[in-house]
């Protein structure tokens, strides 16, 4: 197997995330973080911003990196937490509350699966200084449940469940993630559907279509379905 | 006579191999596509799915943290006899799927569709799935975990007979596609396509072939098996790799798995065996002992019989249709 990563950068860095980290990520760096890291998805984003709800913690002591996450855990009869994989859900669908959120939270990083449009970062992630890492595979789940040291805290567990929980975890060189998105609003993900594009037409060619179409089908193949 | 205790605690170990242990058919074919793969991009996420697996192995936790809607594949020996009948087996199935979450632990994913009401277990209203089929002549039962995740890379269509094999791949294209894209159906896949039966049996057919083959296994019939071969090549073809970068790593192995249909239609359905196929079979004998193993073998000559008959052939014990 040809070692065909020397041409990407790999950083490890500490959370809270600076600025100048952020301007400096490249699309496709890998990434690994040490230090705080919180969850949120759509239960805590409803609460907080569509019912107003205080934050639980004060967003300055967890980190600006919010991950897109429920983690296969259980709580123990002690009350403590057994932590088995973490794996991130899929973004796309929570681009809508992200402008109060960056607002309330101070979040500069968000941590997901598959992205979002490159037009929701320039409208949501590009005027806070904020940038978009995904994580791999995506099934990584058992590498990046290595990555935390400890549950610092799980808020809101009672009301929520586990899975939309405010999870705090401290974390040890936890990754790899890649950079999705960078200041300008770029978007990895896109850049590789426009070179995929480029071949569809010729993996169609001679292909009859279909006797029978389905309402609403697009023949466009470069369209994406989030 | 098996005992429900067996059954339950066989379960409860499925549960944990199929959410920890990669098959191995399924990670040499993934070993494979790293060494292939001309995609950067591409090639890094193989390599880190293949570290994962490793440290799924060696910390005993979960491959990945969706651990998908566990489910059962229940294949009854005509001759096997549980103690309570199958009641008390698909309490034991429940049971271990609940306990399991709890222990290993898996998420709890299962919620009422429109209450969302969680039971943090995994059990529920229809939840966890239990498919049945026979195999004659046997006392044994084989109990199968399957935990499959992926809420995309799946899809249904009704084709016509006209559209013929150019329609097949067309949709199989579609379906990949579209959800290849940003890597959405986790692949490189096991890509299971029903074809025939009525929706419903087409939709189970394409979900067995994909949960149920293992990687390399090509269907009895050589017409379907180079089809197979042929609709496999075809996705790696599209130019698209792991998580949707530019690579060719789409398709592990296609199955295919046909029904007699409608003699108007041709309807077919598509899923995807995620980056994380999980998948455990034991097999619990009459007299209590149990081997465990990775290969379902849930498509038996019995199970693909075709004719109004099925006969044994008392000389050599081989079963003909
Ligand atoms: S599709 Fe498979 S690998 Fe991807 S997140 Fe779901 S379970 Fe994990």
């Amino acid at each position: 197997m040809a070692d065909r990563s020397s041409k990407r950068r790999t950083l490890r860095l500490k959370t809270p995330i600076s600025a100048e980290d952020i301007a400096d990520f490249r699309l496709g760096d890998v990434v690994y973080l040490d230090g705080l890291i919180y969850t949120g998805r759509e239960g805590v984003y409803k609460r907080v911003v569509d019912e107003g709800a205080e934050l639980p913690v004060d967003p300055a002591q967890v980190g600006n990196v919010n991950f897109h996450c429920s983690p296969a855990a259980a709580v123990r009869e002690d009350g403590s937490y057994n932590v088995g994989a973490v794996t991130a859900t899929a973004s796309f669908r929570f681009a809508k509350w992200l402008d109060r959120w960056f607002e309330i939270s101070g979040c500069k990083v968000i941590i997901g699966k598959g992205g979002m449009t490159s037009e929701a970062y320039r409208k949501h992630l590009v005027p806070q200084g904020a940038v978009y890492l995904t994580t791999v595979g995506y099934g990584t789940g058992a590498l990046l449940g290595r990555g935390i040291k400890r549950v610092v805290a799980a808020h809101w567990l009672e009301d929520l469940g586990i899975a939309q929980a405010m999870w705090v975890f401290e974390v040890e060189n936890f990754g790899p993630f890649l950079v999705e998105s960078d200041l300008q609003g770029n978007s990895l993900f896109e850049r590789a559907n426009a070179e995929v594009a480029k071949n569809l037409d010729a993996l169609y060619e001679g292909l009859k279509p279909p006797v029978m179409s389905r309402y609403g089908e697009t023949d466009d193949r470069k369209d994406e379905l989030i | 006579m098996i005992s429900t205790q067996t059954l339950q605690n066989v379960a409860e170990e499925l549960m944990a191999k199929a959410a920890i242990e990669i098959p191995d058919d399924y990670l040499a074919g993934v070993k494979g596509m790293a060494e292939t793969e001309e995609g950067d991009l591409s090639a890094f996420v193989l390599r880190a799915m293949l570290e994962n697996y490793e440290a799924a192995k060696e910390d005993r936790r979960a491959m990945c943290a969706d651990t998908g809607v566990p489910r059962w594949f229940v294949k009854l020996g005509n001759e096997a006899r549980i103690e309570g009948g199958p009641v008390a087996l698909e309490a034991a199935l429940r049971r271990a799927t609940a306990s399991a979450t709890h222990e290993i632990p898996l998420r709890p994913n299962r919620v009422h569709p429109l209450w969302r009401t969680d039971h943090n277990n995994n059990v529920g209203l229809n939840a966890p799935e239990i498919d049945y089929s026979f195999e004659p002549e046997a006392n044994w039962i084989d109990l199968t975990a399957v935990h499959k995740g992926g809420l995309f890379g799946t899809d249904y269509r009704m084709l016509f007979p006209g559209d013929g094999i150019d329609g097949i791949k067309r949709f199989l294209l579609d379906t990949l596609i579209a959800f290849g894209k940003r890597g959405l159906a986790c692949q490189p896949a096991i890509v299971g396509i029903g074809l025939g039966g009525s929706k419903d049996t087409c939709m189970v057919l394409g979900k067995q072939a994909a949960c149920l083959r293992t990687v390399g296994n090509r269907n009895p019939d050589p017409r379907i098996a180079a089809l197979e071969m042929e609709l496999k090549d075809l996705g790696n073809s599209i130019g698209m790799g792991a998580m949707g970068f530019v690579g060719s790593s789409m398709v592990i192995d296609c199955h295919i798995e046909a029904g007699f249909t409608h003699t108007g239609g041709m309807p077919m359905s598509v899923h995807a065996f995620c980056l994380s196929s999980r998948r455990a079979t034991a097999r619990v004998h009459a007299d209590g002992g149990i081997d465990y193993r990775t290969d379902p073998k849930w498509f038996t000559p019995y199970m693909r019989r075709e004719t109004v008959e099925w006969q044994t052939d008392p000389a050599s014990g081989a079963r003909s249709a």
